[in-house]
């Protein structure tokens, strides 16, 4: 019986040149830097999760859901941070968190999968853009490394590309013999589409030996900071959340998926340990909540929203807002908070400072289609 | 048996049903056997029989609920009635995940024993195009029987009734939140602002949305934010009876009703069109013209060509269904026989990776499954990725292969190939088990494979994980 790691040493000589072994595969690194990208699915509602509690009309059109800001940390005159984000609140306090409101993709309807592609793609339609801009910003790091890694079982949209990616989740069910991946690495060594899959799988599989995850927040923080506090490890890093479609009962499940994002940033936090100082980890959604408080207690389909800023380097302490009034004549389409922000010119931004790249040929290489302003720069410190 | 015949057997058991089985011969003619399938397909069976219905569930919650609370021990103090809400709750919440688990047992061992594959795969396939979530609490125990209850008697009906149905079951009203929406000016929002001026209560355009965006026209087909508005305005009053509540209902609870004191008075515009019809009427109106439109059409012709040709299918394809689908009223067998009568359909490449439910089901007919044998679904499609009706948004799971085919996918796969093999009937040897599910048409490469194997198990996982196999 061969060991696993004689096990990945055969499946690499037996595949050929393309499945190298994880420590020859890691070891060209050119950037010490980490960036991180966490989608929140179902428009999360940035009105309860950096709240304008100065501005004149919350209460009033969030009546029964306001949230009360004696219990939440006020991040300045304008904005106060919702009671669950403790951790982040530190990094507030520490000058490593930022905000951004009242921000919006290009998108400007309210199909939740439509605006998941967008925001995705970095195309200014939906499908218009066929692969997503993450895996573009893979492709400007050195080809050779197999640097990014998707923690969900498949591929999400934002990853998926040219530039070779690799997922994992972990698995209950008790691991299949050495024997039989070996054959299977045989049969599928003629098939196209399944043998680079494998390959990766295998890989990743190598470096998830003793990670030890278990999917909750604390968790997947934790695998994913290990994954990318090693040396040799990926760079870039893509978590999927969901469950932020609150149509009703705003108030307890926002306070609920809330405490779950402030673990998941701590953990990654605490697991990163000295290399924080090296990772940007961006959360961002596909768009805002009506303004208002709908029949339900909850909020429909909307536009403007909140986008958040982590890291040892982040200039942070701040929130970045234009801010457009909730006043009726001030809403865009007389619903939702109007956008003046622009999330892509905020993910190029980020994404290329918190890597050490050029704004300006990031921000071309990510959203050509979309034709965002210029780059949103002075975010991470070189 | 030609060659071109084999390759037809093959693609009507693997494409349009659900997996070949290795004690059912491959079908001499295989349109013909297809379409038999309308006739041999039963809504109701033995597998389902069992099952509770929506209304029986509920009924049983409320008695449950009712009892706990009445109990003289738990109404004795504010703490204690507390204590009892908790634990009827806890129990109501697990009884709903015992519910949703026999369910999928019941569905899984429904599409092993069926004598119509072909008809079973559009019942799966409509109950993903109306997707509801267990994510969502009170959904998690009817899911089951909202695919009993409403897809399975109309899988081969009209798409209009279809639709009428799904709208009004407790599941689709309670995971797109549609029993709370109320008319801003309707009697009961009038009455609520008399009694406390300061709490609003008012639509919820969840459901109206997702039934243009979805389950009918598809997104961005020409409708407006004010049309959706609309018509979640003519929704309101659609509801679900309950026996909670100071007022419980006459009807018994879990059935559809309709609260005309929550109805927006008045009539609607929706897509150019006036809606003065009365009361539950005016909804149904809607639903009737949004089944009867073009972009309806065209939307389940692309997701049923997407489902049996390839991820993009041919315009042609999508215009012929199409085409069979307004010529006929939105007649689903007459789909149907479009559909099989589609050269694209019976192409000799297998285009269509397979998802993992979709893998599932065809291992365990290919290895002879007829049951679960003590083991439950639930878990076992979990650990594959694809949780049974649990897709977490009103999308539905994707039907392309970029959304299941990444490396942990296949990992999984191969993790419980093993198992599954080592659980199978051993007696099959392993290289007739190839011919057979492949009607003769297996690639030579998996061939060699399975027949090197060091064990009628390795040999059994590495057929069901092969590159043939994945793919349909």
């Amino acid at each position: 019986m061969l060991s696993r790691r004689r096990f990945m040493r055969f499946a690499a000589a037996g595949a050929g040149a393309i499945l190298v072994s994880p420590h020859i595969a890691f070891a060209s690194v050119e950037t010490e830097r980490r960036f991180v990208f966490v989608i929140q699915r179902g428009a999360a509602d940035g009105l309860h999760i950096v709240v304008p509690y100065a501005d004149p009309a919350y209460a009033r059109l969030r009546g029964p859901i306001a949230v009360d800001v004696a219990g939440a940390t006020k991040l300045d005159g304008t904005f106060a941070l919702h009671p669950s984000l403790v951790h982040t609140a530190k990094l507030y306090e520490a000058k490593q968190a930022l905000f951004v409101h009242a921000i919006a993709s290009p998108y400007r309807d309210r199909s939740h999968f439509d605006g998941q592609n967008v925001l995705e793609s970095g195309g200014s339609a939906p499908y218009q853009v066929k692969d997503g801009w993450l895996n573009r910003l893979t492709q400007l790091l050195p080809p050779s490394r197999d640097s990014a890694i998707a923690f969900a079982p498949t591929i999400p949209a934002a990853l998926r590309g040219k530039a070779e990616v690799s997922s994992y989740a972990a698995s209950t069910l008790p691991p299949a013999p050495d024997d039989l991946l070996m054959r299977v690495t045989q049969l599928y060594d003629q098939d196209a589409q399944l043998r680079p899959l494998w390959q990766q799988a295998m890989t990743a599989r190598g470096l998830a030996n003793d990670a030890g995850a278990r999917q909750d927040p604390a968790g997947i923080g934790k695998l994913a900071g290990g994954f990318l506090a090693k040396p040799n490890g990926p760079r870039i890093a893509m978590i999927e959340t969901g469950g932020w479609d609150t149509h009703s009962a705003q108030m307890p499940r926002l306070a609920a998926q809330l405490k779950a994002l402030d673990t998941m940033i701590a953990s990654l936090r605490e697991n990163l340990g000295p290399v924080w100082n090296q990772t940007t980890v961006l959360v961002a959604t596909e768009f805002g909540r009506t303004a208002a408080v709908n029949g339900t207690n909850g909020t429909d389909h909307g536009t403007g929203t909140v986008a958040m800023l982590f890291g040892g380097a982040v200039q942070g302490g701040r929130v970045i807002a234009d801010w457009p009034g909730l006043g009726q004549a001030d809403l865009y389409q007389a619903r939702d908070l109007k956008p003046t922000a622009s999330l892509d010119a905020f993910i190029a931004g980020a994404a290329s400072e918190g890597l050490g790249l050029d704004p300006q040929r990031t921000h071309a290489q990510l959203f050509a289609e979309a034709n965002a302003p210029k780059p949103m720069t002075g975010l991470v410190r070189a | 048996m030609a060659i071109e015949t084999a390759n037809a057997a093959a693609i009507a058991l693997n494409r349009f049903g659900l997996g070949a089985r290795p004690d059912e011969a491959p079908p001499a003619d295989p349109h013909g056997w297809l379409v038999a399938q309308f006739d041999r397909y039963a809504p109701l069976p033995a597998a389902w029989s069992s099952q509770p219905t929506s209304v029986a569930i509920a009924q049983q919650a409320a008695e449950q609920r009712m009892q706990a609370l009445h109990d003289p021990a738990s109404t004795a103090d504010t703490d204690s009635a507390a204590n009892a809400r908790r634990a009827v709750n806890q129990m109501l919440r697990r009884e709903a995940r015992d519910t949703y688990r026999e369910a999928v047992d019941a569905r899984i061992v429904s599409a092993l024993d069926t004598p119509a594959p072909f008809v079973e795969r559009l019942v799966h396939f409509w109950a993903n195009h109306f997707a509801v979530s267990v994510d969502k609490g009170p959904v998690a125990g009817i899911a089951g029987s909202f695919e009993m209850e409403a897809i399975r008697p109309h899988v081969l009906g009209r798409f209009e009734d279809m639709l009428v149905a799904v709208e009004q079951h407790p599941a689709m009203q309670l995971f797109l939140d549609q029993t709370r929406s109320v008319g801003p000016d309707s009697l009961a929002a009038m009455r609520a602002a008399e009694r406390s001026p300061g709490v609003k209560r008012g639509l919820n355009e969840n459901l109206a949305r997702e039934i243009m965006e979805l389950h009918t026209l598809g997104v961005r087909t020409g409708y407006t934010q004010q049309d959706v508005t609309e018509f979640s305005r003519a929704m309101t009053g659609w509801s679900i009876a309950t026996a909670q509540g100071r007022r419980p209902d006459a009807q018994p609870p879990g059935t559809f009703i309709f609260r005309a004191n929550l109805h927006e008075p008045g009539a609607r515009t929706i897509l150019g069109r006036t809606y003065d019809e009365p009361g539950v009427d005016q909804a149904l109106a809607v639903l009737s013209d949004l089944a009867a439109a073009p972009a309806t059409a065209n939307h389940l012709a692309t997701k049923l060509a997407r489902h049996f040709i390839a991820d993009t299918p041919p315009q042609q394809s999508i215009d012929r269904l199409a085409a069979a689908y307004t010529r006929s009223k939105g007649d689903l067998r007459t789909v149907y026989r479009a559909l099989i009568d589609e050269p694209q359909a019976w192409s000799p490449a297998n285009a269509k990776f397979k998802t993992p439910w979709e893998w599932a089901v065809s291992a365990l007919r290919g290895l002879g499954w007829r049951d679960l044998g003590g083991m439950h679904g639930a878990p076992l499609l979990t650990q594959l990725g694809q949780p049974v009706w649990r897709p977490g948004s009103p999308a539905g799971y994707d039907d392309i292969a970029s959304s299941w085919a990444a490396p942990d996918a296949l990992v999984r796969r191969v993790e419980v190939a093993q198992r599954l093999a080592a659980r199978s009937n051993q007696a099959h040897d392993p290289r007739s088990l190839g011919t057979a599910l492949f009607a003769g048409t297996l690639g030579t490469q998996t061939a060699t494979a399975v027949s090197r194997a060091e064990s009628t198990t390795t040999a059994l996982a590495l057929l069901i994980v092969s590159p043939d196999f994945q793919r349909r």
